[in-house]
């Protein structure tokens, strides 16, 4: 295994305590998932009982307060073991809308429940066919009708929908035409999917590279309580925009632990495999793209870390470094993948290798949460003060 | 109930061995609680949860090892003792001296332990410390219930499974099958890390370290031969006889 930055005591611990559940979970395992499209319920179940997906939850709420840092290097050893870090990632925090805007009685009710697994909270539905990276465009809409709210509308891409418990939701309250900024009549709603009526919300799912669970989703007068609101009626992107940040470092350890499995997997089998009578390592084309994204992936780790940091000390230039992080993490781990498909040659097209379902996987980290040129309009407008380029 | 596990920390069975200079290369080198040694603490464990038990892990060192005694004690384990005193290095004879102090320190119900440990593999200091004690011994057990002061045990025995009943106090060493090691939970690490471990030296346990020093000494270190390709002999069956018996005495010099 490729070594990598020194870590504290605990930081390894975390690694040993997350690759322990790992190794319950072989790549033949993640192989059936992916090929049969099941949702790896076990894996999950284990990871919960074990505390790693309330990790970030603090500890009044029966969490273990952990911060962001701690929360990439657990997704990164479960990518690193060859597993699927997507399929957990959301656990971990989505909470994080709820924990920073929610009231008192909402966190009591859910936030331990969510700690402990019992809960799922694995669904986080904004994305709709003409509203993605331009969220204020939504037109899933909620109207107040006394105590309720009633919901219209459809969402797309929507991960784990048909294994979660509860879903947040954004839909306007305001229409776009009628707010002074675009950013506002946007609500946040925290949905009990268990007890939501009769055919109120159609789920079809959509079938992707990546197996799993996704969705596109229609609500039809989907009644919630008025308690289901996280924070003040209208100021709902603005609850979500931390979990954004969020997101992005969770999503780069993510791409980081994929990293270190292509190289790991390059370098054993490109040893081992001989061909005219020499390791293919050997060869400076398969030996150096390998050493390259190795230096790629310490690189973007470096500053992974560094806006995790910032983020867990609520610097407010987390964002941008957390950005370039998701950016930098997720084009180095691709290149590995890249070098690894390479090495193995004819044999990464055989599934039973799992390099091609890592590499769907990879690849699939450049576009989602957010597009990589998203970051580079950012980067430029945001930090270098260029103008806006979209 | 009050339980003693004896425990050692060894490379992780995953880790290539090297020797630098005759001497093992210890740096850079994984290290886990001994495989045996899971079996004991997930058993002790196990009967903490189903009939209460005030559960003690025990290291006779390095100071390394503490890390090992913070896993079980973040699977479970309540209190954990590090022997941290290098002048109590030592064989077999030695170190299960030291323990059988540990253990005269409190009076334990049940003392397990791995009936061998993965890098040595002498399997002595289980019987060692049940004989000083003056206790009875059970080792490689694979199956045990206990009920009041009796303690049920099976073990394999050429295919067979044996059961042996014993009063308690007993030592009962653990073999691969006993039960599933759990791995630590995020809550239990943390705890772990808060866990103050007790350090105790010769001097706490009233040893006199002269008395105690080893009885065998290592003389050299060696790596196992590399194993070189089998060879396949040809030919009629008389042939090849005649050609293993010169091989025997010609070539292994060993008939």
């Amino acid at each position: 295994m490729v070594t990598t930055t020194s870590y504290s005591d605990f930081q390894q611990d975390i690694r040993n305590g997350v690759r322990e559940v790992c190794a319950r979970f072989d790549l033949e395992y993640w192989r059936k998932s992916h090929e049969e499209n099941l949702y790896p319920t076990e894996f999950v179940k284990a990871m919960s009982d074990a505390g790693w997906l309330g990790a970030l939850i603090p500890e009044e709420y029966g969490g273990s307060g952990l911060g962001f840092t701690e929360g990439a290097i657990i997704l990164e050893e479960v990518n690193r073991s060859g597993g699927n870090a997507n399929q957990v990632h959301a656990q971990m925090y989505t909470m994080g809308a709820l924990l920073r805007h929610g009231s008192e009685e909402q966190k009591q009710k859910y936030l331990p429940e969510i700690a402990s697994g019992n809960l799922r909270l694995q669904t986080f539905a904004v994305t709709e066919p003409d509203a993605g990276t331009d969220t204020t465009k939504l037109t899933t809409f909620a109207v107040k009708k006394g105590d309720k709210y009633i919901i219209n509308g459809q969402k797309i891409f929507i991960s784990r929908f048909n294994n979660t418990d509860l879903m947040l939701l954004l839909a306007r309250t305001t229409p776009l035409d009628q707010v002074k900024k675009k950013t506002h009549g946007i609500s946040l709603f925290l949905i009990d999917t268990r007890e939501v009526g009769e055919g109120m919300i159609e789920a079809t799912k959509i079938p992707t590279m990546l197996g799993g669970d996704t969705n596109q989703l229609f609500f039809s007068d989907l009644e919630v309580p008025e308690s289901a609101l996280i924070g003040e009626e209208g100021r709902g992107l603005y609850c979500v925009m931390d979990g954004m940040v969020a997101e992005r470092l969770l999503v780069s350890g993510s791409a980081l632990g994929n990293g270190k499995w292509f190289v790991d997997q390059a370098v054993k089998y490109g040893n081992e495999r001989v061909v005219f009578d020499r390791p293919i390592t050997q060869n400076q084309g398969v030996q150096f793209p390998i050493a390259q994204a190795y230096m790629e992936l310490r690189a973007a780790e470096a500053l992974m870390y560094e806006a995790a940091a910032k983020f867990d000390a609520q610097d407010p230039s987390a964002g941008a470094d957390a950005n370039m992080a998701k950016y930098l993490c997720s084009d180095a781990a691709y290149h590995a993948a890249e070098a690894c498909m390479q090495t193995f040659g004819g044999y990464a097209a055989a599934n039973e290798y799992h390099v091609n379902r890592k590499w769907m996987q990879a690849r699939m980290m450049k576009i989602a949460p957010i597009s990589s040129n998203l970051i580079l309009s950012y980067v430029g407008q945001h930090v270098l003060k260029m103008p806006r380029s979209y | 109930m009050k339980i003693l596990v004896l425990m050692k920390q060894t490379f992780d069975t995953e880790e290539e061995i090297f020797l630098v200079d005759g001497k093992l290369k210890e740096s850079g080198v994984k290290y886990v609680i001994n495989p045996y040694d899971e079996y004991a603490v997930e058993q002790a464990i196990l009967l903490k949860e189903q009939q209460g038990a005030e559960v003690t892990v025990v290291s006779a060192g390095p100071a390394r090892a503490e890390e090992a005694l913070r896993t079980a004690v973040a699977v479970g384990a309540d209190n954990a003792i590090l022997i941290d005193d290098e002048s109590l290095n030592g064989d077999e004879y030695t170190i299960s001296k030291v323990l059988a102090a540990i253990a005269q320190k409190e009076s334990y119900d049940l003392i397990l332990a791995g009936h061998m440990s993965v890098d040595d593999g002498a399997a002595q200091i289980g019987p060692r410390v049940a004989e000083l004690l003056g206790i009875p011994h059970i080792s490689t057990i694979t199956g045990l219930t206990i009920d009041g002061q009796t303690a049920r045990a099976e073990k394999d025995v050429e295919g067979d499974l044996e059961t042996i009943e014993v009063q308690l106090p007993a030592l009962l060493t653990a073999q691969q099958g006993l039960n599933e090691p759990r791995y630590p939970t995020l809550p239990g690490i943390m705890k772990a890390k808060k866990k103050p471990i007790e350090r105790v030296t010769a001097a706490d346990l009233g040893i006199d370290v002269a008395a105690i020093g080893s009885k065998t000494e290592t003389l050299t270190l060696n790596l196992p031969q590399k194993k070189s390709g089998g060879r396949i002999l040809e030919g009629e069956l008389h042939e090849q006889t005649a050609e293993l018996v010169n091989l025997l005495r010609n070539e292994a010099k060993v008939v």
